[in-house]
């Protein structure tokens, strides 16, 4: 079985077109979207849009939780303060922008999915299978830490996102975890591209991430005609991040700009 | 008869290590655990005892170390210690600033490129000028630290600058001025952690202790959320045993026992610490 997931759309309709059409050209056998739809992009109902009308099936991230309820911020799971105050700015512009009919949709979507691929049990969630806003950091997790969890929850293979980092780690039992990155903004790299994950189950577990370009422009212009904060346009523009990285661990901190 | 809520560890995500025990370099008038020259309350640990623990720990599938004291760099073994915990999981070490040699730097520095787990160095600051910050840890301390944070950064560790947040200015205001003051002494890229001040250790003479009311005393469980303190997810070891917490090594009632395994039962929150915990929600570790 070839599956692919990716997470955290963030509005970014565009970015989410262009993934679509690699998903139409890849051959995945089955595609799932791991949450988080709104925050940070313009136009939050074009992206849940174009996601509902795919069939692509999806989880329930923090925000949509958030949107969905009105719980009254994102609880992304941020402590600084300064990434707290952006992450009002998005909740409340995606809250006012998303029609009710799409955010009674995101409350009945599921947290977690499991499914059985090449004689293993896959679990789906959004941050991790504990809970929705944990940050699985590539560099701040020990095997022994994914080894417990994933037995802890009955996986031999686990896919989250929420962090907007992509990376896989096979652990030494033979488990995988699969950060599948995040679409909606880029991966801090200095690259305008976004990321998604595709996963092979047969004879064993392959995985590859696949950097998808879109019109950037075009959003970035579109964030900027909704007001949206000069932070997240750059962020798009230049593909480095410039809010809510506070609680980047080192290593990942370093690799980016800011 | 005096109740108060128990709060349950739901797992072993984090260890602390109180690796130096009470010894530090600096006897600072707000210190929680009362460490300084010729403090030996708590004895280092042997780089021995600490592998011991991690292994324990990992064997509970704990996620990441935090290692502290007293002053961690006065332990001989701490380079090597750390490059035994890398290997297998991410680490933290908080610091004075102080210490920081240019050899250890570039120790650290290797330390951190050799590993694909995280090492992050966390440097106490408690004032943003020299008056402010030495009047808690004593004369030309300022200076050494913000050496210490300045070739920090020029290695590429970015530290992470814990700062006590005593006022009640708002937080983003605070992080902000902090920024400032760190960019004016030439630190571009400085993270910032705020703590507020505990009511334990030299910190009672020097303001007080906790008074009867800063208690979770009668606190009603339908009230009480199990998943906002930090001792849900840690324990603490020291020469001495497993501790509840990092803040509560030195205090009556903070140890539960010898082993790791024995301490998995729930913590009764009866300390004026626990009560400051609830309340600002706060939590050591780097988050």
């Amino acid at each position: 079985m070839r599956l692919a997931a990716f997470g955290g759309i963030y509005s970014n309709h565009l970015a989410l077109a262009a993934v679509l059409e690699d998903l139409r050209q890849g051959g995945s056998d089955l595609a799932w979207c791991l949450g988080d739809l709104g925050g940070f992009g313009p136009h939050p109902d074009r992206a849940v849009a174009a996601l509902r009308s795919s069939g692509i099936p999806t989880l329930r991230g923090n925000m949509d939780d958030s949107v969905g309820h009105a719980r009254g911020d994102c609880d992304c799971g941020y402590t600084d303060p300064r990434d707290n105050a952006f992450a009002q700015r998005s909740y409340d512009y995606t809250l006012a922008h998303t029609s009710p009919e799409h955010r009674a949709w995101m409350r009945d979507l599921p947290e977690c999915h499991r499914l059985e691929a090449g004689g293993r049990r896959v679990l789906l969630c959004h941050g991790s299978p504990r809970r929705v806003n944990e940050f699985l950091w590539e560099s701040a997790c020990s095997d022994a830490f994914l080894e417990w969890m994933c037995a802890e929850h009955g996986a031999d293979l686990l896919l989250c996102s929420h962090t907007g980092l992509h990376w896989h780690r096979a652990l030494p039992s033979g488990r995988h975890v699969v950060n599948v990155g995040t679409i909606g903004r880029p991966a801090n790299d200095g690259r305008t591209e976004v990321w998604y994950a595709r996963v092979e189950l047969e004879d064993g577990v392959r995985v590859d991430f696949r950097s998808v370009a879109y019109d950037h422009e075009s959003l970035a212009r579109e964030m900027e005609s909704e007001a949206l904060p000069p932070e997240f346009v750059e962020t798009i523009r230049t593909g480095w991040w410039t809010t809510c990285l506070e609680n980047l661990p080192a290593k990942e901190r370093r690799a980016g700009r800011f | 008869m005096e109740r108060f809520p128990a709060q349950p560890l739901h797992h072993l995500d984090v260890l602390w290590i109180q690796v130096a025990g009470t010894l530090c370099n600096l006897s600072c008038t707000h210190c929680f655990v009362t460490c300084g020259p010729g403090e030996r309350r708590h004895p280092m640990m042997s780089r021995g005892e600490v592998r011991a623990r991690v292994a324990e720990a990992l064997g509970m599938g704990v996620r990441e170390f935090y290692f502290t004291g007293g002053e961690p760099f006065l332990h001989p073994d701490l380079i090597e210690i750390l490059e035994d915990t890398l290997a297998s999981a991410p680490a933290t070490v908080l610091t004075n600033g102080t210490l920081l040699t240019a050899s250890r730097i570039e120790s650290l520095r290797r330390l951190s490129d050799e590993s694909r787990s995280s090492l992050e160095i966390r440097v106490s600051l408690d004032g943003l000028d020299a008056a402010a910050h030495d009047a808690f840890r004593g004369a030309g301390a300022f200076a050494r630290t913000i050496e210490g944070l300045r070739d920090l950064e020029a290695s590429g560790l970015l530290p992470i600058v814990t700062v006590t947040h005593t006022g009640d200015d708002d937080p983003l205001v605070f992080r902000e001025r902090c920024l400032h003051a760190l960019g004016a002494l030439g630190l571009s890229r400085p993270r910032i952690k705020t703590l507020p001040m505990f009511r334990l250790g030299r910190e009672t003479t020097r303001t007080r202790g906790y008074a009867e009311i800063e208690s979770l005393r009668d606190l009603p469980e339908s009230a009480f959320d199990p998943h906002r303190l930090q001792c849900g997810s840690c324990r603490a070891v020291s020469a001495k045993g497993v501790h509840v917490c990092p803040l509560l090594v030195d205090e009556p009632g903070g140890r539960m026992g010898e082993r790791l395994d024995q301490t998995l039962t729930p913590f009764k929150l009866s300390h004026g610490a626990c009560f400051t915990c609830y309340v600002t929600g706060m939590t050591c570790g780097n988050g």
